[in-house]
């Protein structure tokens, strides 16, 4: 596959400057200087989010929405706010839309639970795609083993991209439910949201959107997206794991039973019932990821004083050199989208018959960090006829010199197994 | 930290083995099969033996994977022919104890080409990949001793 290579965009955003703001990035791995390419799994983290983390257990740390001293009312406030920015930078008009979940997948098992079982039937339809990692598909069979619910699936191209030809029949008046990514973690295939989603609210189907790949790297707009859920996770875009956010729009968030039960999520507690308390804390039990939820809230910051625009012209730069760089090695097979406007700055591939573990780990030895294996997307792989791939994924800090090394790298793989 | 050594990991002996496994193939007449497989990287055999009394009559396995893991199966597999249970077992110790880094095991010539595996010590993350098929084969010695005391 070769692309053009567009000359680096005329930006003020230098990424070897932010490469600065993340400590973990200045080390060495086995005598070479780091070269971090696993970010699909998870982003480092800047000084801003470690500092703020730090700030809050060395001054701040208490309980929320509990105590009436001074500490709880400080981490009250920041927990609160942090649920502010972390809304204002995903478009939602709302705060109280925004439910701190413990990443991504509890985000999505949360839709499964407190609105499936709620409002799904045996008969109806839940609509997926083939490219969905496995926290897409697995709760959504669970809740269809005690529904009785039909799984769907919109099916994939040679290229990794959905085919929509049949979309009318796949997405049809049985439909109650399509749970799409944004951002495919296997591929980097970006997938065309407004299409599915338009065909989703012409049969009345509700949609979730999971945003684990795609809030990172693109500026999302939840008001104007028209999905009813958009789940995504912190520590894939500079903050601390452990924390994530469902989006979801007020009435539906309203209508539906909590998850679990305990203590903040309830109104008034009676010997055989309770009542539950608004939403966002209906859906919050127990003592939250309060530092969690405040390092996101920095993340979001440290992300949005760079501008998501810089960042993903910075990307779309590094994709175009990868995909010209690393497609230029013999025996290398590049899975994924051709065109760079329908993908994100993931590069999955295979070298000749070395395996992805074995290409990953000399590229360790090399301190080159990239994700070997079934990236939780099996129907990915079984769709190309793989067991596994190799993954290098790209963030902000990443530069052009990072693809030239682990193109030598790939050279070392090369002359190992050739 | 120092680079392990790739050359150490990397034996021709190993990507020979990965490029023509040994007894990769359906055994006709086994008596005991496991499945075994990393859900983490997906590398996966399904080991078959055809156990004759106290003995391991004939070997074979299909499986995918790394270089790692098939070669480390195809070798055990040609060390278990017409083997008895308890000396497979015995092997299956000495290698473990190679792969945890003892030396005086990488030496044991009962291990035949499984030496080649040694370097593999050093690669903390890569030893599963190793066991995989030991750790099939303790799997099915344990089953086959199940059933023939049931």
């Amino acid at each position: 596959m070769t692309v053009p290579v567009a000359a680096a965009p005329d930006t003020a955003f230098d990424p070897a400057v932010a490469r600065r703001d993340f400590p973990a990035l200045s080390q060495e791995i086995h005598g070479h200087p780091l070269i971090y390419l696993d970010n699909a799994a998870t982003s480092q983290k800047p000084q801003a989010v470690l500092d703020v983390i730090d700030g809050y257990y060395e001054h701040d740390n208490a309980n929320v929405h509990r105590g009436i001293h001074e500490l709880s009312r400080r981490a009250t406030v920041s927990y609160e706010e942090a649920r502010e920015k972390v809304g204002r930078w995903i478009g939602a008009t709302d705060p109280s839309e925004v439910i701190w979940t413990r990443g991504t997948t509890d985000a999505i098992n949360l839709v499964a639970n407190a609105w499936g079982l709620d409002n799904i039937r045996a008969g109806d339809e839940i609509v997926l795609s083939v490219l969905e990692h496995h926290s897409n598909i697995v709760p959504w069979q669970l809740l269809s083993a005690r529904t009785g619910a039909k799984l769907r699936y919109i099916e994939i191209d040679d290229q990794g991209r959905l085919v929509l030809d049949d979309l009318s029949e796949v997405i049809n008046g049985r439909t109650k439910l399509v749970a799409i990514s944004h951002v495919s973690n296997a591929l980097g295939t970006i997938t065309p949201l407004d299409t599915i989603i338009a065909a989703a609210r012409s049969v009345g189907a509700v949609v979730l959107v999971d945003g684990a790949q795609g809030a990172v790297h693109t500026s999302v707009d939840v008001t104007s997206l028209g999905a009813d859920f958009y789940a995504f996770s912190g520590h894939k875009m500079c903050g601390p794991t452990g924390i994530g956010a469902l989006w979801g729009r007020r009435e539906l968030l309203e209508s539906m039973s909590p998850y679990q039960g305990g203590g903040e999520m309830i109104h008034i507690v009676e010997r055989d019932a309770s009542s539950w308390a608004q939403i966002p804390h209906k859906f919050e039990a127990g003592t939250p990821n309060i530092v969690g939820a405040i390092g996101l809230g920095a993340a979001a910051d440290y992300l949005s004083g760079i501008g998501m625009d810089a960042i993903q012209a910075h990307e779309r730069d590094l994709l175009s050199y990868a995909l010209e760089r690393v497609g230029a090695v013999p025996g290398i097979r590049i899975f994924g989208p051709e065109s760079l406007e329908e993908r994100s700055a993931v590069v999955s591939f295979t070298l000749g018959d070395a395996h992805p573990h074995d290409i990953s780990t000399i590229l360790d030895t090399e301190g080159i960090a990239v994700r070997a294996g079934h990236h939780c997307a099996q129907l990915v792989m079984k769709h190309f006829g793989v067991s596994a791939t190799a993954r290098a994924s790209f963030y902000l800090y990443n530069t052009r010199e990072d693809v030239d090394r682990l193109v030598d790298g790939l050279d070392q793989v090369r002359s190992i197994f050739g | 930290m120092e680079a392990p050594q790739l050359s150490s990991l990397y034996q021709q002996l190993i990507l020979e083995h990965y490029r023509n496994p040994r007894n990769k193939a359906e055994l006709d007449g086994k008596s005991v099969e496991i499945h075994m497989a990393n859900p983490v990287c997906g590398d996966e055999i399904r080991l078959q033996l055809r156990i004759e009394g106290d003995e391991i009559a004939e070997a074979k396995f299909i499986g995918q994977g790394c270089s790692i893991s098939q070669a480390a199966v195809s070798m055990m597999t040609t060390l278990l022919q017409g083997r008895k249970v308890a000396e497979a077992e015995e092997l299956a110790g000495r290698f473990t104890e190679m792969m945890h880094g003892d030396e005086d095991a990488a030496k044991d010539r009962a291990l035949g080409d499984l030496r080649a595996l040694q370097g593999v010590s050093k690669f903390p993350v890569r030893i599963k990949c190793a066991l995989l098929g030991f750790d099939a084969l303790q799997e099915a010695l344990k089953k086959s001793s199940g059933e023939a005391t049931h």
